[in-house]
């Protein structure tokens, strides 16, 4: 079992290993990387077959037993997360074959795309509030290295903001530990869930969990903490934004949903509630951004943020339909973000440039690509049967339930919005004529190139699909994870044993 | 002991705070080593001060006959203060290219990823001082 547990973690790293030492030779280090990726995919449907079937499972690493060694531990979410991780992964791997240019190839583009993966799968798997940090860290040095990779004039622009933004939200991270280590004397998360219930201090408890929710608010892109997102997003290949924009501030909406609905939840009416405004804040303010904008991926980047919003609204909320329907809403965007992403760039391709006024003509020339750019533009805009209707259905129908209407208003007007920014990028790069006439056919690219470009884009696509005409089995997983989410207990068993 | 390392941690955050308001990145950055080591001795200061008690068990026992210092926190302020070390290390190369690439250290003219555009009403006026 806890081969099980570490393998999402190794299997990266080693392949960024490989892939390094492979990094000049082309495309022998490309399909390595695509091939660690298959193992990852392998991997991760094993640890959820696993869980799916045996509730939570944990592995004390080194031998140590929990709570003095370091736990790598999946619950349904968890084990979910993997898995599309490995999914987007994938998919980000086979489009870099050709996306990715020989210059960034040497300087090592595959090697730390692994490592990112694999400081994500640990972030995920692991059950150690100091051990995430330490993932959170990996994670965000190979995204340093991949946002400046190639060092053109943009990327360097937007990687001071984000390194700078990113760093202060660590050391804020990091100040959290320690103060919550001084009030319970103990990192493991599973332990921590008992012992905030001894603190006798709770008002210090919530300034902590303030803390906490400032850090991982940084890394979830949260409104008013997300301005490093929309200020590089935009500036690096299609291969690397994509999947940024499908993990990066996930790893921080699962960190969360973990300490909001394991450690902190001691004072609910004042941090839960906090939270609900927050979201709010950041679905309107995401969408009027991205309402302003009129640059492909800056128009993506802003609606990264006003997704965010629908997340936290279902962790704000804290009952179980909330809960099913920010699980769902993960797992929807995840896919949805990176397929965007990933239009965007094929869109570049053929028309040359992503800043909608210079481009047009996609619809006449490739109606197939049109087709798949309207998939997940309009489940992400909540359009039925598509995943992103269910997904913000759950949450509406939950935030009814508790008479939140306000909140249920938000949501749909910030829906409806989103729709507003997927028609303008639909008018103006697919409806309206090119400005200078080009005709963006797909059969401008060679062939190759154009498998590895779309093969990706269709898959995650269909993936859209199948979530939304059969939400039936997603909609179960859901319901069951956030069971485990609002039961503890579950969790702390399998961590700390039977005994406790 | 705690007093007065509670208070040097004040005085680095203020600092830092400082420092990092400042539009200048290499201030910026400056400000967040400081604050950085302030959160690294607030790790070090939340394990309980025990002076004069090292943390080693004599021959023969299993464990330490009275109260040792606690060696946890000094495991991870090590840990962060590595990580934090290669952090820096990075920024400050990342601060230096882009120097070298946009030609300034002043974080209101980085523009050039997010450039003021014609028909954005918002703040131009303000944004074409000397600065820029």
């Amino acid at each position: 079992m806890s081969w099980l547990l570490a393998l999402p973690i190794i299997l990266p790293f080693a392949t960024a290993v490989l892939v390094f030492l492979l990094r000049t030779r082309g495309a022998a280090g490309r399909w390595l990387s695509v091939a660690g990726c298959g193992l990852l995919l392998i991997t991760s449907i094993a640890l959820m077959a696993a869980t799916w079937s045996e509730g939570v499972v944990a592995a004390q690493m080194g031998g140590w037993p929990a709570p003095f060694g370091i736990t790598l531990v999946a619950d349904l979410l968890s084990a979910v997360m993997v898995l599309i991780t490995a999914i987007t992964g994938l998919a980000v791997a086979v489009y870099a074959l050709a996306d990715i240019d020989s210059r960034r190839e040497v300087l090592g583009y595959h090697a730390l795309f692994q490592i990112l993966l694999a400081g994500v799968c640990g972030a995920f798997l692991t059950g150690d509030i100091f051990n995430l940090y330490v993932w959170f860290e990996v994670m965000l040095i190979a995204s340093f290295g991949l946002l400046v990779l190639g060092g053109d004039k943009a990327q360097l622009d937007g990687g001071i903001k984000y390194v700078t933004l990113n760093l202060v939200s660590t050391v804020m991270f990091l100040t959290g530990i320690a103060l919550l280590y001084g009030l319970t004397g103990t990192l493991n998360m599973a332990d921590l869930h008992g012992a905030v219930r001894g603190v006798e201090n709770k008002g210090l408890l919530s300034v902590v969990a303030v803390i906490f929710m400032i850090a991982f608010g940084v890394k979830a892109a949260v409104f008013p903490l997300f301005f490093w997102l929309p200020a590089s997003y935009h500036t690096p290949p299609v291969a690397i934004s994509a999947v940024f924009a499908g993990l990066l501030t996930k790893v921080g909406v699962y960190a969360l949903i973990r300490t909001f609905t394991l450690i902190f939840t001691e004072d609910t009416a004042y941090t839960h509630n906090l939270l609900l405004v927050i979201a709010a804040l950041t679905m309107v303010t995401g969408v009027l951004g991205a309402a302003a904008q009129n640059e492909f991926r800056k128009i993506l980047s802003f609606h990264i943020v006003s997704q965010i919003g629908y997340m936290i609204l279902g962790l704000a909320l804290y009952t179980p339909l909330a809960l099913v329907g920010a699980v769902f809403y993960l797992v929807h965007h995840i896919i949805v973000k990176a397929n965007l992403f990933l239009v965007s760039g094929l869109s570049k391709r053929l028309t040359g440039s992503f800043e909608l006024s210079a481009i047009g003509g996609l619809y006449k020339s490739s109606p197939f690509l049109a087709v798949l750019f309207l998939v997940p533009a309009f489940s992400l805009a909540g359009f039925p049967p598509l995943s992103g209707f269910w997904a913000k259905f759950l949450l509406v129908k939950a935030s009814l339930e508790v008479e939140a209407y306000l909140i249920a208003a938000v949501a749909l007007v910030v829906g409806l919005l989103t729709i507003f920014s997927m028609t303008k990028i639909w008018a103006e790069a697919f409806w309206k004529p090119h400005p200078e006439g080009r005709e963006p056919v797909l059969s401008l690219l060679d062939a190759r190139t154009r498998m590895a470009l779309m093969a990706p884009v269709l898959a995650l696509a269909t993936l859209t699909v199948i979530i939304g005409f059969y939400p039936e089995p997603f909609v179960v997983f859901a319901e069951r994870s956030a069971a485990q989410l609002l039961d503890p207990a579950i969790y702390v068993r399998a961590v700390l044993g039977a005994g406790t | 002991m705690e007093v007065l390392l509670s208070l040097l941690i004040g005085i680095l955050v203020t600092t830092s705070v400082y420092l990092m308001l400042a539009r200048n990145v290499l201030r910026f950055l400056f400000g967040l080593v400081l604050l950085s080591n302030a959160a690294n001795l607030t790790i070090f200061l939340a394990g309980r001060l025990t002076p004069e008690a090292p943390a080693l068990v004599p021959q023969g026992l299993l464990s330490p006959p009275e109260v040792v210092a606690n060696a946890l926190p000094q495991a991870l302020v090590l840990t962060a203060i590595v990580i934090g070390f290669g952090l820096f290390a990075f920024a400050l190369v990342l601060v230096y290219r882009g120097y070298d690439a946009l030609g300034t250290l002043n974080t209101d003219a980085m523009r050039y990823a997010e450039p003021v555009e014609e028909s954005e009403p918002t703040a131009k006026g303000k944004l074409e001082g000397p600065g820029l």
